[in-house]
């Protein structure tokens, strides 16, 4: 079953940036898109080499969609649908976010 | 719906139905793939990386889950051993029965293994499989020595990656030369002087009579009775195809073995088709994968679509780097064609460079050549040979270095519009051109994703620019270097842009000159041109989360997440408190230490959260930001100089600290290295630095451009016998210079070669003023070092900045997938994990 968990405060995540939260085991990686006021959640594991960073990349847009990029190796992915943008075959999870109050909340 | 069934997941099966899903084959057909081997689908030209790599995933073809993901049914480690062509059922080794409508077969081939009598002894090992390399990896720990039997391509691949394993090597090859299919005997000699330079040792018209040994072999005798002794065989003495399913179904084979096959794939039997290496098209198995490729992409097609492509025989020509040697060759190499065909030859023979071509002096064009040594030419003699294009006037301008960068004569807009430019995905001249006429792309990235050329083996990227180039300024368009789809400037533009305007933050400069939410090209850029000009700290302005990782957070990014710290020592000069502080820092927070290649110390292995107190720490000691995670000054490495050193002419130490100092922090377009040696032995290694100085009896003489890294360079020489004020002087008229107009990432060594002029250039701009911004250069630099503060002392000091130092923003635990292993006597990261 699916809930909306309550992760953060508004203020606890960047603008322009990402942060990582910790949902009992899980990581998931917040992203701020403050001058577009969109936000967006991921897994915080980049599938490439298996690193826990994601929410450390620097976020942007390709052609309108934003994306992520891993710290790592620069390998980019769509915080749409998770699907990477490099032209490599992997996919990472993505979380319907919403905010209420000035909290954060991940559909998990 | 009609069933399809692929024997065998290898390279071309998996390429087949890789094609076949994309063009939407399983609307119409059901896909079941057999594989012998137990693992899915893998990249077996790249197989030599796994001696050094030894990750299954860097080299598998697909993800692990894309067959089911796309619902192909893949059945592995089950090996197909009957057809019934008449039932249309297969039948695996474990008893699987499956019906087809189609059959393909792609069961490629195996190491051909010659009849040598001892074949059959311990610690001889095929090269074929990743299975094999497991085997080989593990037998060599009991070895000393290793030979390959065969000097053809993938032997020599194979000798190099025994040398990896740290073994002696050795290739026996039986023809008189190495390569024999490839290179005529002037090349292969030179090619073989190189890879015998690098440790392999080779031996030529060597026929093998037996494996000698006890149960494992222990040599090699040859017919002319000399004897070789080693400790392990890997034999690659070319291939056979895989073809027994063939012959027990009764389908027409070749007399040298293969499954015979028309143009259209197909076998004697009607709806079983054969791809790859086990198939035999026109007398030929194509031992390369691109052939391969094309004849899973005419398969895939002729099975989904009416009209019918055929298969033609394929190109054959290779490039290739061999043990560090680069050698290309191609179409008619060794000038086997009959007729009026003749050679020109061009040999360095200091410079290890063998250039051969071969020309049909009737028709007046390239039938095919060998490159030995350099073969920067390959590509556009290659498509002077498949167009069949003219020859200039004196052909063998096209093999002789040039005079002058670009004197061939020859460009790429003289080829005709259906030259293949990328041949992974089959782009013509013409495919590449045409979008950026019609406006569809400007940029190397826009091409790629609107046609995919150059998204393969990226070989043909160089062609591909030089075409956008040409194309845009033909339609008389400026070719602006943009800096991503965000920014149509250039970096200088953006650099006077920002100035002028006295933009602050990446948020505003987005909004007033750019588009769209940035990306990982431009952030860092602006960032970077912000910090160049207004030197506020890095952090500040909300410029945070537009800088890369390692400027976010002071530290270099590593294995498993955790960070680096390097505290600046400038000079290298230390005292033993300040050590013993390095020490205990390390102890306490358990960090790898390591002396650096730049003279001081690194400790590796600091959780983001540890950082803050790490540095506080270090800066109660006197330690400032080394600045490693920045494009940013880094350090001045020094000699004792005269302080110690008995040759020594000049304080080379007490120099690199205060040069050290001035320009520590300072934000460049890539990092900066410099070095300080106090007489002409060099021991601080100046002339391969961005800036040197080497002392001299009467003063210092100042080098500038040199590079160590990926691409050496020794450094040119500016100006001799300076004072130290007019020495720093000229260095901050050169930074603050190359600062303003280089392009992103490039180092000074690049950037020397950007300005018409060189260094003759450069002298006249900083040396006699002569574009008369000499003073607005220093006065710039002169800003930086008054106003420069320690990025570390402000977090450290700064609450808010300070408190941005965790891994999770809703818990103060540590990141629990952290797992280190010991090594030595410290730690290391637990290795990149492979399946
Ligand atoms: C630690 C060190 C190796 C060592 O164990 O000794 C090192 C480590 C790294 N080097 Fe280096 N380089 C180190 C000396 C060098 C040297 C030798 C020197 O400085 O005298 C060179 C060649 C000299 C030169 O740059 O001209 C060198 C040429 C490179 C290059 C290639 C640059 C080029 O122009 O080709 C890179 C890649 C880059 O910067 O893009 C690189 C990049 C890196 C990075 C930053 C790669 C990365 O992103 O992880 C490594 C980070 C280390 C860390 O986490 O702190 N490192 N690197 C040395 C640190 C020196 C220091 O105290 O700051
Ligand atoms: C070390 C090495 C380096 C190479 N380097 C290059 C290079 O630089 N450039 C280049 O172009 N080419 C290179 N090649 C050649 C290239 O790898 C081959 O051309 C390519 O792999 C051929 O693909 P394939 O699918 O036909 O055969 P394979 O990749 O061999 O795949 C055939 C698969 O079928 C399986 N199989 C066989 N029989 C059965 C059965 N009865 N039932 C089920 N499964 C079966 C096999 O186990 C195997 O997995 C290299 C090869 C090697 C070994
Ligand atoms: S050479 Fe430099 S970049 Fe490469 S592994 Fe060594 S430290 Fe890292
Ligand atoms: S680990 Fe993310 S790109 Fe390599």
């Amino acid at each position: 079953m699916k809930n909306w968990i309550k992760v953060a405060a508004v203020s606890d995540i960047p603008t322009n940036g990402g942060a990582c939260v910790k949902v009992a085991d899980l990581q998931i990686a917040i992203f701020n898109f403050s001058k577009e006021n969109r936000w967006f959640a991921t897994q915080n594991l980049c599938p490439h080499k298996k690193e826990m960073v994601l929410s450390r990349g620097l976020i942007g847009s390709d052609q309108n969609r934003p994306k992520v990029a891993c710290p790592f190796h620069k390998k980019t992915f769509s915080l749409e649908d998770g699907s990477c943008l490099s032209g490599e075959d992997y996919t990472i999870q993505t979380y319907p976010v919403k905010i209420e109050n000035e909290m954060v909340f991940v559909e998990v | 719906m009609e069933k399809i069934l692929v024997i065998g997941n290898g390279m071309v099966g998996y390429k087949f139905c890789e094609k076949f899903v994309a063009k939407g084959g399983l609307n119409s057909f059901r896909l079941t793939v057999f594989g012998e081997e137990d693992k899915r689908a893998y990249d077996r030209v790249q197989l030599s990386s796994y001696f050094t790599n030894p990750d299954f995933n860097s080299l598998a073809l697909s993800s692990e889950n894309w067959y089911e993901d796309q619902g192909v049914e893949l059945l592995l480690n089950d090996k197909i051993i009957a057809v019934d062509t008449v039932k249309k059922q297969v039948t695996s080794e474990s008893g699987l029965i499956r019906d087809f409508d189609k059959l393909i077969i792609a069961t490629g081939s195996s190491c051909f293994i010659p009849p040598i009598k001892g074949m059959d002894k311990e610690g001889v090992f095929a090269y074929r499989t990743i299975d094999d390399l497991d085997a080989i990896i593990a037998y060599s720990k009991t070895c000393k020595t290793a030979a390959v039997l065969g000097g053809g391509l993938l032997g020599l691949e194979a000798a190099k990656a025994i040398k990896d394993l740290d073994l002696e090597a050795h290739v026996v090859e039986f023809a008189p030369r190495l390569m024999p299919r490839q290179l005529d005997t002037a090349g292969a000699t030179l090619l073989r002087e190189k890879i015998e330079a690098s440790g392999v040792q080779i031996h030529l018209s060597k026929s093998t009579k037996e494996i000698s040994g006890n149960g494992s072999i222990e040599g090699l005798s040859f017919n002319d009775d000399t004897f070789l002794k080693v400790d392990m065989l890997v034999v690659s003495a070319g291939i056979r195809p895989n073809d027994m399913l063939g012959k027990v179904m009764g389908l027409t084979l070749g007399d040298r073995g293969g499954i015979v096959v028309d143009n259209t794939l197909e076998t004697s039997i009607k709806d079983v088709f054969a791809i790859g290496e086990v198939a035999l098209f026109d007398g030929m198995i194509f031992g390369l994968v691109a052939p391969g490729y094309e004849m899973a992409e005419v398969l895939a097609h002729n099975l989904l679509s009416e009209d019918t492509q055929f298969f033609s025989a394929p190109d054959l020509s290779t490039k290739l780097k061999l043990i560090g040697t680069e050698v290309g060759s191609f179409g008619d190499a060794l000038s086997e064609a009959q007729g009026d065909s003749y050679p020109i030859i061009y040999q360095d023979s200091l410079k290890g460079i063998y250039k051969r071509i071969n020309i049909c002096k009737k028709e007046n064009i390239l039938l095919g050549g060998v490159l030995v040594g350099d073969t920067s030419s390959y590509g556009m003699l290659l498509q002077m040979t498949l167009n069949k294009m003219k020859l200039p006037e004196t052909p063998s301008s096209l093999i002789t270095p040039a005079t002058t960068e670009g004197a061939t004569g020859l460009s790429v807009v003289d080829l005709p519009d259906d030259a293949l430019i990328c041949s992974c995905e089959n782009i013509t001249k013409e495919g590449i051109c045409n979008p950026i006429k019609e406006g569809e792309a400007i940029s190397l990235n826009e091409l790629k994703k609107c046609t995919k050329a150059g998204t393969g083996c990226g070989g043909c990227i160089p062609m591909i620019n030089e075409l956008i180039e040409a194309t845009l300024q033909s339609l008389g368009k400026d070719v602006k270097k943009y800096i991503c789809e965000h920014f149509t400037y250039t970096r200088q533009e953006l650099y006077s842009l920002i100035q002028v305007k006295s933009y602050k933050s990446y948020a505003s400069v987005l909004d007033n000159l750019g588009k769209g939410s940035g990306c990982e090209t431009c952030k860092p850029l602006v960032v970077s041109l912000l910090a160049s000009i207004w030197n506020d700290l890095i952090l500040d302005n909300n410029n945070d989360t537009a800088q890369d990782t390692n400027d976010r957070f002071l530290a270099n990014i590593q294995r498993g997440g955790t960070y680096s710290v390097v505290p600046r020592i400038p000079g290298g000069e230390i005292t033993p408190d300040k050590l013993i502080v390095i020490g205990e820092v390390a102890k306490k927070y358990d960090l790898y230490t390591k002396i650096t290649g730049g003279q001081r110390i690194d400790m590796f292995g600091a959780s983001l959260s540890d950082l803050p107190m790490i540095w506080e720490t270090l800066i109660a000691a006197g330690f400032e930001s080394g600045h490693a995670y920045g494009k940013s000054m880094r350090t001045v490495k020094s000699c004792v100089g005269s302080s110690w050193c008995r040759y020594g002419v000049q304080d080379a130490v007490g120099f690199a600290i205060e040069i050290e100092h001035r320009y520590k922090g300072i934000r460049s377009p890539h990092k900066l290295k410099s070095a300080v040696s106090g007489c002409v032995r060099e021991c601080a290694e100046a002339q391969c630095k961005d800036f040197g100085i080497i002392a001299t009896e009467k003063g210092w003489n100042l080098y500038v451009c040199g590079n160590g890294g990926a691409k050496p360079q020794h450094g040119s020489l500016l100006a001799v016998d300076l004072d130290r004020a007019t020495c720093i002087r000229y260095i901050d008229r050169f930074l603050m210079f190359y600062i303003k107009t280089a392009e992103p990432l490039m180092r000074t060594s690049k950037w020397i070669h950007t300005l018409s002029g060189g260094i003759d250039y450069l002298k006249e701009v900083i040396l006699d003023d002569s574009l008369g911004i000499c003073a607005d250069l220093e006065r710039q630099m002169q800003h930086h070092v008054d106003s420069y503060i320690c990025e570390w002392k402000d977090v450290v000091e700064t609450p808010s900045k300070r408190s941005k130092f965790t891994h999770f923003v809703n818990s103060s635990q540590e990141d629990s997938t952290i797992e280190f292993v010991p090594m030595r006597d410290m730690k290391m990261p637990k290795p990149w994990e492979s399946s």
